[in-house]
């Protein structure tokens, strides 16, 4: 009978050398944080950060390199490229939950605190704290303007945030462009495409700072302009700290398409960017029609 | 991230590449990739949280011990009750639960290894990490976390010492860990199965901790997304638990409870798995009713969901959504009958014998079921206006923590530890040791069910003289409980370390079901399988 003896893994230093990474430096993202609301931020603390900066770059590059490697050498087996593909999956279930928990920040607000504070509901007692407040959304006027200055105004959704929309619509069709000519195996196609992605997720993330520009500079629109503006950059920094990451795997795909590391049904560390790339499209989708629209 | 990862299940290299046994040294464990070698630093791990997160408890009932203000002040002893509620929570009791996993779903389910090795020796490492960040606020100005575990805004953001932007990050460091080893678990379980391992075929305990890891991939993150909130809110003006700003320090409750009941079961589900091994085994009869325990602990999971507001019945949420997490916290109730029912009915009739794992496992069943309808009774509205924040919360959730996922990981070690070791441990030191925390643990909390429905209010340092008796006889009971641990700890450093006891067979236990008994010696190699096990 033929039985196919199993693959037994070998040690390896990237684990604790991540682990440390991680604690280094969100030790010294907190001690900065910490330092800049009580007193001064201290050299050490940024000289740590910028060390834990190299370390995380060291390790996720050599870790990533090492796998890499692995794949080209042939060592995966089928059922490793399974769990590669059923991780990727879950771990971006994990970011969507993660959204989740922002969203439902947002509807909260929307629908029941704001209104509350504004004396709606059986409960009632809220009107007495702040009489005079009316609820709107979105919320110019917060209830303590002294504490929490209201913004001026807000982003009109169709002109930054539609052309937004549709520079991150495009490039998900582009990415597909890609991943089709990367089956076909023409190489240059896949590079122009994927060169094309990298340029629409650049053009989005400009329009992106220049919005957070216009929203600070002209409508005072900031984290600390109450709860619209609290909810409004936390959902869409956080989207666009993940386009970011999304960009560099696009940016990463095409280094190794161009090192011919993929093959046509062979290219899982291509198909897991661009499925990140599109779960990111469908969280902008999300903005965009809730934070943005209506 | 999850691109990383490692290799197995090939037949492409060759035999002398491996590495065949433990390296020497502490390297083996810091660079280790053996899902056992991880497995017993997660148990380490939690074994020393569960010491830390103890002397906690014993300061806590050292003030508690006489009406008054004696051994320290209010404000230290709001830290002890928080740091004791956070490390026995994400120190001990997930870890051990994690520990259990990387030891026994790989030899469950016929496996080499965990899917993803590389991947499960970070997630181990970022704990010790997260902990010495976590305990480290005890030395910072203002002193460590005060705000319970539970960190209510705006405790936890207007009033709280400084020291919270490192409670902060620590927590995203656990949750960092969680995450990844949950997903280490769903991966290994769906695609590292033996070939004939069909999902009804798996074992109980592989089945609970594939819907816990489930629930953990999908609360973590909403746990990291609370804690962040806080961090805008206290650092960058952001005003979500504020209304001064339109935010609500509601909301933060309805985030954290959406992460924390599903927590909870993250906590008890594991332990549902693990006693259905055991009082089959012990009763010498099939599990009664695989398949209904299957879709109980499913349903269980599920409703986790849309629970979180009966922790909040007091803060003022309209009377629709009072109702509402009402019935749907009572519709728990019926898959855990089930699942008690089930218990009880796998013992009936059965050739019943009372080793250790046995005993804390009928224990188990109990005290469980004494928690589970203490749980019930809050559920409740209109009585939970009475019972919120009194020590009858307090006994409530102690005992479905304790005598119910603490003792079923006890059970579950001595249960697996001859396999584990080659040895048995000591019958009668395991007897002694059951004995004792089963008598420390009822005289601990029991009490507090009283003191709680007569209004004694939790988390204060002080008390009403007419609690002082029932408050003397909970201090004691908890020394009991505590000093009788170190019972458990002789016995298991002398089974393994030690190297004292008679050698275990490879069956261990009287005709017991699975392949860790039947496909694995005693003790296991260091290499779980080799070749994919033939499953019947």
């Amino acid at each position: 009978m033929n039985t196919p003896r199993y693959y037994v893994p070998q040690r390896s230093h990237w684990p604790i050398l991540g682990a440390f990474a991680v604690f280094l430096t969100l030790f010294s993202m907190a001690s900065i944080i910490h330092e800049n609301s009580h007193s001064q931020v201290s050299m050490f603390s940024v000289a740590t950060a910028v060390v834990a900066g190299f370390l995380m770059l060291y390790m996720l590059f050599g870790w990533f390199s090492e796998v890499v490697n692995e794949g080209l050498r042939g060592l995966n087996s089928e059922q490793l490229k399974r769990s590669f593909r059923i991780s990727m999956g879950w771990f971006i279930f994990s970011e969507v939950m993660f959204f989740a928990g922002f969203f439902g920040a947002l509807f909260y607000a929307r629908t029941f605190s704001v209104p509350w504070i504004g004396g709606e509901g059986a409960k009632g007692v809220s009107g007495m704290l702040w009489q005079g407040f009316s609820a709107h959304w979105p919320l110019m006027k917060t209830p303590d303007m002294t504490q929490f200055q209201g913004p001026m105004g807000i982003i009109d959704a169709w002109k930054l945030p539609f052309i937004n929309t549709v520079l991150l619509i495009a490039s998900s069709f582009t990415l597909t462009f890609a991943h089709h000519h990367l089956r076909s195996e023409n190489k240059a196609k896949t590079l122009f495409w994927l060169k094309i992605t990298l340029l629409l997720g650049a053009a989005f993330l400009v329009v992106q700072v220049a919005e957070y520009g216009h929203a600070i500079n002209d409508l005072n629109l900031t984290v600390s302009s109450g709860i619209y503006g609290s909810t409004f950059y936390m959902l869409t920094g956080f989207h666009g700290a993940h386009v970011t990451l999304g960009a560099i795997m696009i940016f990463v795909m095409y280094r190794r398409v161009d090192n011919g590391h993929f093959t046509p049904d062979d290219h899982f560390g291509f198909e897991a960017a661009a499925w990140y790339w599109h779960f990111v499209d469908v969280v902008w989708l999300m903005l965009f029609t809730f934070v943005y629209v209506l | 991230m999850s691109q990383e990862g490692v290799l197995q299940g090939g037949g492409a290299v060759a035999d002398d590449e491996h590495h065949h046994g433990p390296d020497k040294g502490i390297l083996r464990w810091v660079y280790t990739t053996n899902h056992k070698d991880i497995g017993t630093m997660y148990l380490l791990l939690a074994l020393g949280s569960l010491l830390i997160g103890g002397c906690m408890a014993f300061v806590i009932r050292a003030e508690l011990f006489q009406p008054g203000l004696q051994l320290v002040d209010p404000n230290f002893f709001n830290q002890m009750t928080t740091m004791h509620g956070l490390i026995m929570v994400f120190g001990a009791i997930m870890p051990a639960f994690v520990g259990l996993a990387n030891w026994l779903i790989p030899m469950m389910i016929g496996a080499p290894d965990m899917a993803l090795p590389r991947i499960n020796n970070w997630s181990f490492w970022l704990l010790p990490f997260a902990f010495t960040m976590l305990l480290s606020t005890f030395f910072m100005d203002g002193g460590a976390p005060n705000f319970g575990w539970t960190f209510y805004a705006p405790l936890s953001t207007t009033y709280a010492p400084p020291s919270v932007t490192f409670f902060i990050f620590a927590i995203h460091i656990m949750g960092i860990s969680s995450v990844m080893g949950a997903v280490n678990v769903i991966v290994t379980i769906f695609n590292m199965r033996a070939p004939g391992m069909t999902f009804m075929k798996m074992p109980l305990f592989v089945w609970t901790w594939l819907i816990t890891a489930f629930l953990l991939i999908a609360v973590m993150p909403v746990l990291a997304g609370v804690v962040t909130m806080m961090l805008m809110d206290i650092h960058f003006g952001a005003s979500f638990f504020d209304a001064a700003g339109g935010g609500d320090p509601v909301l933060f409750q309805h985030v954290f409870w959406f992460f924390g009941h599903p927590e909870v079961y993250i906590m008890i589900l594991p332990a549902f798995g693990i006693v259905s091994h055991i009082i089959s085994t012990f009763s010498r009869k099939p599990l009664f009713g695989y398949t209904s325990m299957v879709f109980a602990t499913s349903s269980i999971a599920i409703l986790s969901f849309i629970v979180w507001a009966h922790h909040m019945f007091t803060v003022g949420i309209p009377l629709v959504g009072e109702l509402f997490f009402m019935y749907s916290t009572m519709l728990i109730a019926v898959p855990t009958g089930v699942k008690v029912f089930n218990w009880v009915t796998t013992m009936f009739r059965g050739s019943m014998t009372f080793e250790t794992p046995m005993l804390f496992s009928i224990a188990f069943v109990v005290l469980f079921t004494i928690g589970g309808l203490s749980g019930l009774m809050l559920a409740v509205a209109p009585a939970d206006f009475q019972y919120h924040d009194t020590y009858f919360v307090v006994a409530h959730f102690h005992y479905v923590l304790v005598p119910g996922a603490l003792f079923s990981i006890l059970a579950a070690v001595y249960y697996w530890l001859p396999k584990w070791c080659g040895r048995m441990y000591n019958e009668a030191l395991g007897k002694w040791h059951f004995w004792l925390s089963f008598i420390g643990v009822n005289l601990t909390f029991f009490p507090m069910h009283f003191v709680g429905l007569a209004g004694m209010p939790r988390r204060i340092p002080d008390y009403a003289l007419q609690f002082a008796d029932f408050n003397a006889i909970v201090s004691v009971g908890a020394v009991v409980f505590g000093l009788s641990q170190l019972l458990f700890i002789y016995n298991v450093w002398r089974t393994t370390l030690g190297q004292k006891g008679v050698k275990a067979s490879d069956l261990v236990w009287d005709q017991p079901v699975g392949l860790e008994w039947t496909a694995l010696p005693s003790p296991v190699p260091y290499h779980t399988f080799q070749t994919p096990p033939k499953v019947d």
